[in-house]
């Protein structure tokens, strides 16, 4: 077999695929679920409901799409590219210890006001510096950065083990490997007064304008785009490849951190070693979901942290396990990538 | 520094390395015939999950050890065949479709622990492979233990990187295979498959992955825990690079990458490991892997075609 370009396809090619591909994911998913001796409506249903069934559940949702609207647009600037950056873990980290390191008394003369800011700052900072390593070792010696990303998210985690075991454990703690807690003025404050959304949220989407901005209406993404299309072309071109590589690591380490500012600073209020249950490794998913798109971005990442939410409320009732909500992603994943390629494809014989 | 030659003197670290290095070659072979024929497999972490997972789980249910191990290469194929259908023929990113395959594989396997086994605390334990010690080889100082005591797996190891360099160096299929990831073009005018090729060594080399991962739950120890590979599938990657592409080289880094591992291990038993934080010594190994891939960027001898997607009649 071998593929031919579809010239003009037609919308029921363009939607027909996709559609095909969130349908075999759900078979999938009820085939799993009969394994479970679960009935799959059912669990489905709880799923949904969970995710969605009342503003407590959209709530708690919206809170856990914060991050990994963060992490996805982290890694949809930097696939964008071609960078392939697999640490957002190691760079949420980096903004979770940044927030510790900047709101735990060490700025408490400053006002609220001005220390969200500089923490947030700070964090982007952490996480870019994080991301230039493996980035400078691409450009000037060619080392792979998806391995180096990779293994960073493992040291990263084992130094904020260290940290928390060690200078940074809360002596209150109970023992416990956590730090302390952050000052009031360093939190984010609720979006409404007694709901448990989070400011964060709000950042989430500006942050996800913003990069619509720089990719659609500056020099910067055209060049972006350029360099991860084809990088021969964009030398010849004139475009600094390796300057606008590492500026795009900057953006996407920085994006990542903040995600992990946001979950100490927004909702946990200190750093624990479990903080992100992967939340680095989702961002994966989410931003191909969303086709790199930062719109897109903020629609996957709701939906899959509404599958996540409502497949732990799922598990409580029914005798189906939560990692179903990961199988369910890693198959919607790879069904979509194959339907958007045949969307411009068509498979001929010979 | 006394106590660090006294613990390589010691033939349980030299044996500890070699036992160490068993399952990164597995995989570290598993990747490098993937790579060689052109497609970059990052499913290898969750192939090496689900072989753990799956060679365990037969043997506990009542399977001979030599079936878990063929349990975890077949489960381990299955997965290898759906990343080759993925990114050859259709030629999607093997970026995506490897790091999908790792979770896909991982979330499985976490799904079926959960479903074999809800309601235990701490995973069962089963009778893992013995040591075999092969008669007076055995006997030579420290390196007899070091090579000789092992485990049939970890022999099966070394037999497979020979096995592997004669077939790609000295076999008709290793031409096609290494000519595959370098000039897919050259290999379909002489009337090869280059689908097929591809296809069969990204099959092949995920059951590689997968005994890699199985020698971890039947040989290295005896339970199945979900941090057991623990990012072994990724240092592997850097030692394909590191070992330039060649069997015989991706063991030695295997072997070299093991030692220092099993140093650290005993280092964080003396003294020094009293003072030192103890996850400074576990970061070591994923430190070394990035020192590895750094010192070989400049010499690497990556094969030309590497994650290039081949389209039959596309210049």
């Amino acid at each position: 077999m071998r593929l031919e370009p579809v010239a003009n396809p037609t919308l029921g090619r363009s939607i027909g695929f996709p559609a095909a591909a969130l349908a075999l994911t759900v078979v999938v998913a009820s085939l799993l679920t009969l394994l479970a001796g679960a009935n799959p409506f059912e669990t489905l249903g709880l799923i949904l409901a969970g995710a969605a069934g009342s503003k407590f559940a959209l709530l708690e949702t919206l809170n856990r799409a914060t991050p990994l609207i963060f992490t996805g647009l982290a890694v949809a600037v930097a696939f964008r590219a071609k960078l392939w950056n697999i640490g957002a873990e190691a760079q949420f980290y980096a903004g979770a210890l940044m927030a510790v390191l900047l709101g735990t008394g060490a700025l408490g003369f400053l006002p609220w006001f001005v220390l969200v800011p500089v923490m947030a700052a700070g964090a982007m900072l952490a996480g870019a510096l994080m991301l230039l390593g493996p980035v400078v070792l691409k450009v000037r010696l060619g080392v792979d950065e998806v391995v180096t990303t990779l293994l960073l998210n493992f040291i990263m985690l084992l130094f904020i083990s260290m940290l928390l075991e060690g200078p940074l454990k809360d002596p209150m703690g109970m023992g416990w490997p956590k730090s302390e807690p952050l000052d009031q003025a360093a939190r984010l404050p609720r979006i409404v007064d007694g709901l448990r959304l989070h400011w964060g949220f709000g950042i989430a989407l500006i942050s996800a304008g913003m990069i619509w901005v720089i990719q659609a209406r500056t020099t910067l993404g055209y060049e972006i785009r350029a360099v991860g299309q084809n990088p021969q072309a964009a030398r010849f071109a004139g475009v600094p490849v390796a300057r606008v590589l590492i500026k795009t690591a900057l953006l996407s380490g920085g994006l990542a951190a903040l995600a992990g500012w946001s979950e100490v600073a927004g909702l946990k209020g200190n750093l624990t070693l479990d903080i992100s249950p992967g939340f680095g490794y989702t961002g994966i998913i989410v931003a191909m979901l969303a086709l790199l798109h930062p719109g897109g971005v903020v629609v996957s990442a709701i939906f899959v942290a509404g599958i996540f939410v409502g497949a732990d409320s799922m598990s409580r009732a029914a005798e189906v396990p939560t990692y179903i909500a990961d199988i369910l992603l890693a198959t919607a994943l790879l069904f979509m990538v194959l339907a958007i390629l045949l969307t411009r494809f068509r498979v001929v014989r010979g | 520094m006394a106590e660090i030659i006294d613990i390589l003197l010691s033939a349980s670290f030299w044996a500890a390395a070699v036992r160490i290095a068993s399952p990164l070659i597995f995989a570290t072979l598993g990747e490098m015939i993937c790579e060689r024929a052109g497609i970059l497999n990052l499913g290898i972490e969750g192939i090496m999950v689900l072989g753990a997972f799956a060679g365990w789980m037969a043997v506990y249910s009542g399977a001979g050890l030599w079936t878990g191990v063929a349990v975890a290469m077949g489960a381990g194929m299955l997965f290898g065949l759906l990343h080759a259908t993925l990114t050859v023929p259709f030629g999607l990113s093997q970026h995506v479709v490897g790091l999908g395959i790792t979770l896909l594989a991982t979330s499985v396997t976490y799904y079926a622990y959960r479903l074999a086994l809800p309601e235990v605390t701490s995973p069962p334990r089963i009778e893992p492979f013995q040591p075999l010690e092969i008669p007076l080889l055995s006997e030579i100082p420290i390196l007899g233990q070091a090579l000789f005591a092992q485990t049939p797996l970890t022999y099966l190891a070394f037999v497979l990187a020979g096995v592997t360099w004669v077939v790609l160096y000295r076999s008709p299929l290793g031409l096609a295979l290494r000519a595959v990831g370098e000039n897919p073009g050259a290999v379909e005018a002489q009337g090869l498959s280059v689908t097929g090729l591809r296809m069969g060594a990204v099959i092949v080399g995920s059951g590689f992955m997968a005994v890699g991962g199985a020698f971890l739950t039947m040989s290295a120890f005896s339970s199945f825990f979900f941090e057991t590979v623990n990012g072994r599938g990724w240092i592997c990657i850097a030692l394909v690079v590191f070992g330039a592409w060649k069997p015989g080289k991706a063991v030695l880094g295997a072997l070299l990458f093991a030692a220092f591992d099993a140093l650290q291990i005993r280092l964080q038993q003396t003294g020094l490991g009293a003072e030192i934080p103890y996850q400074v010594f576990l970061m070591i190994p994923y430190v070394l892997s990035i020192l590895a891939l750094v010192l070989m960027s400049r010499r690497a001898e990556v094969p030309a075609a590497l994650m290039v997607p081949y389209n039959r009649g596309e210049r």
